[in-house]
């Protein structure tokens, strides 16, 4: 973590010329998306995102305790709690640790379809863009998912549920690929296509549930829910009841995706090219790379992470749809927060989407004693942090110039010392 | 442009009063559109053509499906005088935020939270109404919430400089969070909001009651409505009138000649987009206590977002956002009424005013030109 470089305001004198045209570099010059992330990045190595998480649990904190007075301490410690990670403790007794094991489960089962939201929004923003669409190419790919896995009754169950995921990665790539297309081609925003494109998802999803749509269970007429997926194509629980929604083999997927994320970005062709277009797209331009031709393929990778997240949700626990869990679902949303919190890198989302994933569990109906907080407080309580973290993760601005001071601070100690 | 207006005629034809009940003249004017379509796209104007083109696809195929079903529903979904005032109303916050971002990003400042911001006026007027018993007071209240959020953009965007399209997304998770969190805490989830919250009054006019057409719209419109007129004209005059819309303006087009001249680019900006705050909090406000009367999660809906579009649209100019929300609210008050056809399509006609957003800005958004500055901090030498 030597001296943190800044190209976005440094005189064209200053400015390293390998990194950053000096021409580029006046006054005026706004970095790129990815440009500043990896400014970022160089900046505050682990510990501003670890920071940046504590100042919002602070908040969080004092959030609770002006609000309903109660002890936020506790409350924070009724949701790790909640979230099963006690399970890693080694003292605590096996009453508790068969409990800790169920809530385990049920946070990894949430950790997963987060790791692959979180990539589907940081393979775009490597790629200079903002992904807010996570949300409708989730329920776009859940949809199929649901829609494959509940028909072909008769298919053998692992080429049925690799259909069903091939299917619902390719209608979440497709459903962000509108947008990449719109970028590359007419150059419409892509945090104003996107965010569309999630409303029409919502409602076209929403739709195809209700009653009388055309995906609406024909079994339950009177039930707002698609069909049930068939047995067969269900994914394998490996760890915990299958009935009492065991940890599926999802998991090994999601993590296989991390690893493939990092593969695709940095040791491919592809992944050259979408960096370079994410630090610069005229100097990528000018280098001879198609940026309309990476702007669609980022988007559309995304979107197939995000599909590939509503699959395994799909055939791995849920099995059905609802019209209510369409329009209530946030898994896509708090991918945008894991990414930026996870700094874009694949190890950093494993450990982001594992925190969101907890503090959903913890702070759920089901895990968090209404004595000790209100669950549906804690729900919005995660939103408040997930704002926050997104908003400090935003300003590295204020981190350099943390990070500056501090080794300021550490000049002049050094300079009263001698 | 011609053929666009006879696309959009061979629709009308078929619609009452006129209700042509033949299929014959909606396709012949069509044809006579589509005719006009190809020959500007011969001529080189490729977008007008094409414009063209599709509102005689679009003619065609609608003149034929209104002319095929029945007569008494098409009366009961196209009631003009009944449509322009719900598309009015439904144009209303969707102009305040729009005219509100105006004033942030012709300053330079890109303003994606303007969802937060009305989301924040929404609660903060149905709270400040209910606590002292007055809507004025709620409006006061809101306003002063959608600017302090503002204030919270302005101060990372301008003096932090983070990215400000991402500072724009957590501002949206904020006013979630807080909106969300409050409303739970306050009122709680069984109960909801109380009723009885003082409303926004209506202003009727009744010498319009007896003219034909504009007494339906007009006599009776919500004091929002009519504000949002005056918004609207005053931001134009403020803008493009006055030496204080020539300061935003320079800021946003060129920041480091404004401050060469003595224009401070940090006020400005920071008025700027206080400014969009305390308005799109005033369209928020119409949501909740003007026209719903109480407070849901995430009421707004996306309304900020599509305001946003309709700035674009318009080309970041008063009177273009206000026309852009007068379509986008067209498209909803139409979604409204579509479910005569088919009930469980109520649904999938909901998402329609997000579809035509997502054609508008792919359509029109490489012909706006934004602000030359939008976007980018600036740092003082």
């Amino acid at each position: 973590m030597s001296e943190p470089e800044r190209p976005q305001e440094g005189d064209a004198e200053q400015a390293p010329g390998s990194q950053v045209p000096a021409e580029r570099t006046g006054g005026d010059y706004a970095p790129s998306v990815a440009e500043r992330l990896a400014l970022f990045q160089r900046a505050g190595g682990i510990a501003t995102p670890l920071l940046t998480a504590a100042f919002a649990f602070f908040v969080g904190g004092l959030v609770v305790l002006v609000t309903t007075g109660k002890n936020p301490l506790r409350t924070y410690q009724a949701i790790f709690d909640g979230s099963g990670l006690n399970w890693l403790f080694p003292w605590i007794t096996s009453e508790e640790r068969t409990l800790a094991a169920f809530n385990l489960q049920y946070t990894l089962l949430l950790t997963t379809p987060l790791i692959l939201t979180g990539l589907a929004v940081a393979f775009a923003f490597r790629c200079g863009m903002f992904n807010i669409g996570g949300q409708g190419q989730y329920t776009v790919g859940a949809v199929v998912a649901v829609w494959v896995g509940s028909s072909f009754a008769g298919m053998a169950g692992v080429a049925h549920a690799l259909l069903a995921i091939v299917l619902a990665v390719l209608a979440g790539a497709l459903w962000a690929g509108i947008a990449g297309l719109l970028k590359a081609t007419v150059g419409a925003h892509e945090v104003i296509s996107t965010i569309m494109l999630n409303w029409i998802a919502l409602w076209v999803g929403s739709f195809l549930f209700t009653l009388g749509g055309p995906l609406q269970d024909s079994d339950q007429p009177g039930v707002p829910v698609s069909g049930s997926v068939q047995e067969g194509a269900k994914l394998l629980v490996f760890w915990g009841e299958p009935e009492l929604q065991g940890l599926h083999i999802g998991l090994f997927v999601a993590i296989g995706a991390l690893v493939a994320f990092w593969v695709m970005l940095n040791r491919t062709t592809l992944g050259y090219e979408v960096r370079a277009v994410g630090f610069n797209p005229e100097a990528a331009r000018y280098g001879g790379i198609s940026v309309a031709r990476n702007y669609f393929l980022a988007m559309a990778i995304s979107g197939a992470f995000a599909g590939l997240a509503a699959s395994l949700d799909v055939l791995g626990w849920q099995f059905r749809i609802s019209e209510t869990d369409v329009q209530i679902s946030q898994i896509g949303f708090i991918g945008i927060a894991v990414a930026l919190l996870g700094r874009n890198t694949a190890v950093g989302i494993g450990f982001a989407a594992l925190l969101f994933g907890s503090l959903l569990n913890g702070a759920s109906t089901r895990n968090l004693d209404p004595e000790i907080f209100k669950p549906e407080l804690a729900g919005n309580l995660t939103l408040l942090i997930q704002g926050l973290i997104v908003l400090f993760v935003g300003a590295d601005v204020l981190v350099l110039y943390l990070w500056q001071l501090r080794r300021r601070v550490k000049l002049r100690v050094a300079r009263a010392g001698t | 442009m011609v053929g666009i207006g006879l696309g959009l005629l061979a629709f009308w034809l078929a619609l009452p009063p006129l209700a042509a009940r033949t299929v014959l003249w909606p396709i012949l004017v069509g044809i006579l559109a589509a005719a006009a379509g190809i020959w500007t796209v011969s001529r080189g104007e490729r977008r007008i053509g094409w414009g063209a083109l599709a509102a005689a696809a679009l003619g065609i195929g609608g003149g034929i499906l209104a002319t095929r079903s029945s007569l008494g529903n098409l009366d009961t979904v196209v009631v003009w005088s009944t449509l322009l005032g719900a598309t009015l109303r439904f144009a209303t916050p969707l102009t305040f935020a729009a005219i509100g971002g105006m004033f942030s990003e012709r300053s330079g400042v890109v303003n994606i939270g303007l969802e937060g911001m009305m989301l924040m006026g929404a609660f903060f007027a149905l709270w400040g109404a209910e606590r002292s018993g007055s809507w004025a007071i709620g409006l006061l209240v809101a306003m002063a919430a959608g600017g302090g959020l503002a204030l919270v953009h302005a101060f990372f965007a301008i003096h932090l400089r983070a990215d400000q399209i991402v500072g724009g997304t957590a501002i949206n998770f904020l006013a979630l969070g807080i909106t969300g969190y409050l409303f739970i805490d306050i009122y709680g989830t069984e109960r909801g909001t109380p009723q009885g919250i003082p409303a926004i009054p209506d202003v009727r006019l009744s010498f319009l009651d007896d003219v034909y057409f504009l007494g339906p719209v007009f006599g009776q419109l919500n004091l929002m409505i009519w504000l949002s007129f005056v918004v609207l004209v005053v931001s134009y005059v403020v803008m493009f009138r006055t030496p204080i819309g020539l300061r935003i303006r320079s800021v946003g087009e060129h920041p480091r000649a404004a401050d060469t001249v003595g224009i401070s680019v940090y006020r400005i900006r920071y008025a700027s987009v206080v400014l969009s705050g305390v308005l799109a909090a005033l369209g928020g406000a119409y949501i909740s206590i003007g026209f719903v009367g109480s407070f849901a999660e995430n009421m707004t809906a996306g309304r900020g977002f599509i305001a946003l579009a309709a700035l674009i649209f318009g080309g970041w100019r008063p009177f273009g956002a206000f026309a852009a929300a007068l379509l986008f609210g067209f498209s909803s008050a139409l979604a409204q009424r579509l479910p005569v056809y088919s009930e469980s399509g109520a649904l999938l006609f909901q998402s329609l005013p997000y579809v035509l957003t997502l054609i508008a800005v792919a359509g029109v958004i490489g012909r706006s030109i934004p602000p030359a500055a939008i976007g980018r901090p600036y740092r003082k030498q």
